[in-house]
């Protein structure tokens, strides 16, 4: 178990070094220079460019940068002391400045990842629940009147676009039947004193449910499909018809022998798909004009602002990767086979 | 009163191309202590006639009828939860294929504690104590440690035994052991099968060995019935079918055996295909099969009724007894010159 686990993270670490990598370099090749930017734009200055190139070190060549990049990152770092001794090094670990505004970037992903975590873990968890309930349901009543209408969702689900969905959402609930906000994201933990915005847990479910749903419908789609047919093709295992023949009732043949092991594959999938909803979060997002993650990269496509799309991939690239990690061990926690091969 | 009375059992089943039967009218019984063979091809109607009296086909297709009595009780009527009571506790099963009949996600002691569990008002401890009984007198070496093992860490020999533990965990009245040596390779078999033979007698259990290998048959049971396109065809004590088989088909069975002594370079097989169950042949079902049908065989379906010779030897052929006879001797002759 302790070797399964040093690998995945030796591969984790790998894999993060592989993509930032690449991120770097196809923003190091954008024809953009960050030095202009700092400098006020078309009317910059030669003087300030210079300096400026200097400042941010961008006259270097691009594994030079990519270094002093990923070194910022680290909360410890080498540092060679006068006398050439190796000593550690700790720093605030930081995902640099924007260059227009020299704004914190760090501040940035701290107010923006919130949002698109509310998002996305509630909406996961939205879509366990109507994907365990329905698709359950489902496998043990196949073509019944419930199954059907089931399979009925599943194509609507897959085939209608996040967007659309969110757009008739806030048409019915929120500018029709006035039941749900449309816009806007509000504290969980309170907004600030003189905001004058919506804060608090309450506040804050009643304005996620809609962007929950419309984020949710596509992946409980998925998830119902997928379960139901896990749990129909574990039905007809041997080992559920010895649990029977043992006289195991039928309830306990469902919960003990047959859910363990069709919901093995869903562990996983529901890991990697947490990680493709990231993706999906900036159409919900840019919807409901929630200020997640994914509208910061939208607002910094727009403004070409490099520096900022570069910390959210990043950002999203870590998550990612430590969520993935999480759900390795979990799986090997779950499943014997894995956990002692 | 027999243990276990099977009259005219029949199961059909509903496909998308019409009903299946699987069973079409199999009577036999079962006395205490007794070990029933029955063999068969593969989709003869062997391993569904055992499904159906443990109550283990899918509710929604299958369709029975006739008796199962089960120390006087009819087990096709009975309500699901007093199937459950008997399942596993006085009458129990093993599979064919021991590599998925264990649950991958449960240690071995787990399932073995559930059986138990399940019928007796007992803690985890007694219930662990006795598993462990189990394991040791099925030959799991170091059963003590290996009893929190998966069955993944178990070979395919030790996953039978450890089924077969499973299913004398209770101390059950009968054993139903559908092919429980097909997925094992030869030497394990007959390990499996003397432990079997062992465990019987220290158990008392009766057994219902189902196979489609005659070796199997001859070595385990008192009582053999043959069984072809889901029709009982002959019914005998193993002595008298070995010696004096009544049919055609169990001909064909014992002459396809192979013999080591005889030098060939084919294996000798019954021609032909057996029929769809969905569409089984008019009069006798092996006609289209037999080397000896005549024009009544193509119309009539034989009765099973004891043979001419002896009253406790059931068969269904339109053959007269002297042809029998005859063809018996014939194969008996030509399976002694092989063993002599």
């Amino acid at each position: 178990m302790f070797r399964y686990l040093v690998r995945r993270i030796l591969w984790a670490i790998l894999l993060f070094l592989i993509i930032t990598f690449v991120t770097f370099v196809i923003f190091f090749m954008a024809p953009n220079d960050p030095a202009r930017a700092q400098c006020g734009g078309e009317q910059a200055r030669r003087a300030c460019l210079v300096l400026v190139t200097e400042k941010l070190g961008l006259d270097k060549p691009v594994t030079t940068q990519y270094a002093v990049f990923i070194n910022k990152l680290l909360p410890i770092t080498p540092y060679y002391d006068d006398a050439w001794h190796v000593v550690p090094h700790f720093q605030q670990p930081t995902l640099g400045t924007q260059y227009a505004t020299g704004a914190s970037l760090d501040d940035t992903i701290k107010q923006a990842a919130p949002v698109t975590a509310s998002l996305v873990f509630g909406g996961a968890v939205l879509w366990m629940i109507i994907g365990l309930s329905v698709g359950i349901f489902s496998a043990l009543r196949p073509r019944s009147l419930i199954d059907r209408a089931a399979m009925v969702f599943v194509l609507i689900g897959v085939s209608a676009h996040p967007v659309w969905i969110g757009l008739i959402f806030s048409y019915f609930f929120g500018v029709k039947w006035h039941i749900f906000p449309i816009a806007n994201y509000a504290n969980f933990f309170g907004a600030p004193a003189d905001s004058g915005l919506p804060g608090g847990p309450a506040q804050w479910a009643y304005h996620m449910i809609l962007p929950w749903l419309t984020f949710a419908i596509l992946f409980a789609a998925l998830y119902v499909r997928m379960i139901r047919a896990n749990v129909m093709e574990t039905l007809g295992e041997d080992y559920v018809r010895t649990a029977r023949a043992k006289g195991a009732p039928e309830k306990r043949v469902l919960f003990s022998h047959v859910l363990r092991n069709a919901l093995l594959p869903v562990v996983t999938m529901l890991g990697m798909d947490i990680a493709v909803g990231l993706g999906g979060a900036i159409f919900t997002e840019g919807v409901y004009q929630l200020p997640g993650l994914g509208r910061t990269i939208i607002v910094s496509l727009q403004a070409e602002d490099l520096a900022t799309i570069q910390a959210v991939v990043v950002f999203a690239t870590i998550s990612i990767l430590v969520f993935n990690l999480i759900v390795d061990l979990l799986y090997a926690w779950v499943d014997p086979r894995i956990r002692l091969s | 009163m027999a243990l276990l009375e099977v009259k005219d059992l029949r199961t059909s089943f509903r496909t998308e191309d019409g009903i299946v039967k699987a069973v079409d009218g199999v009577t036999f019984s079962v006395e205490k202590g007794q070990t029933l063979g029955i063999v068969g091809e593969s989709g003869s109607g062997k391993s569904v006639t055992c499904l159906t009296i443990m109550g283990l086909n899918s509710r929604k297709s299958a369709i029975s009828s006739g008796e199962a009595l089960w120390k006087g009780k009819n087990l096709l009527t009975a309500k699901p939860s007093e199937l459950r009571g008997i399942r596993g506790d006085e009458m129990s099963m093993i599979f064919q294929d021991p590599m998925t009949s264990l649950n991958p996600v449960h240690t071995i002691g787990k399932q073995l504690v559930e059986a138990v569990q399940l019928h007796r008002d007992v803690t985890t401890r007694v219930a662990r104590a006795r598993a462990l009984e189990l394991l040791k007198a099925v030959g799991i070496p170091k059963a003590q440690e290996r009893i929190d093992d998966y069955p993944h860490q178990f070979s395919g020999g030790m996953r039978q035994r450890v089924m077969i533990a499973m299913a004398l965990i209770n101390d059950p009245d009968l054993l139903i052991a559908d092919e429980p040596t097909t997925a094992l390779d030869v030497t394990t078999q007959a390990q499996i099968l003397a432990l079997m033979k062992r465990l019987q007698e220290e158990f008392g259990s009766a057994i219902i060995m189902i196979t489609h290998d005659l070796g199997v048959v001859a070595e385990t049971a008192d009582e053999v019935i043959v069984m072809y396109a889901a029709e009982v065809v002959e019914q005998a004590n193993v002595n008298d079918l070995f010696n004096r088989p009544q049919h055609p088909y169990t001909w064909g069975l014992m002459g396809s055996l192979p013999r080591l002594e005889i030098d060939t370079d084919r294996l000798v097989q019954i021609p032909g295909q057996p029929p769809s169950l969905l569409r089984p042949p008019k009069g006798c079902r092996f006609h289209p099969r037999c080397p000896y049908v005549m024009n009544v065989c193509r119309t009539e379906d034989p009765p099973l009724v004891p043979s001419e010779r002896d009253p406790a030897h059931l068969q269904a052929c339109h053959l007269d007894q002297d042809t029998k006879d005859r063809e018996a001797t014939k194969l008996i002759e030509v399976t002694m010159a092989g063993a002599g």
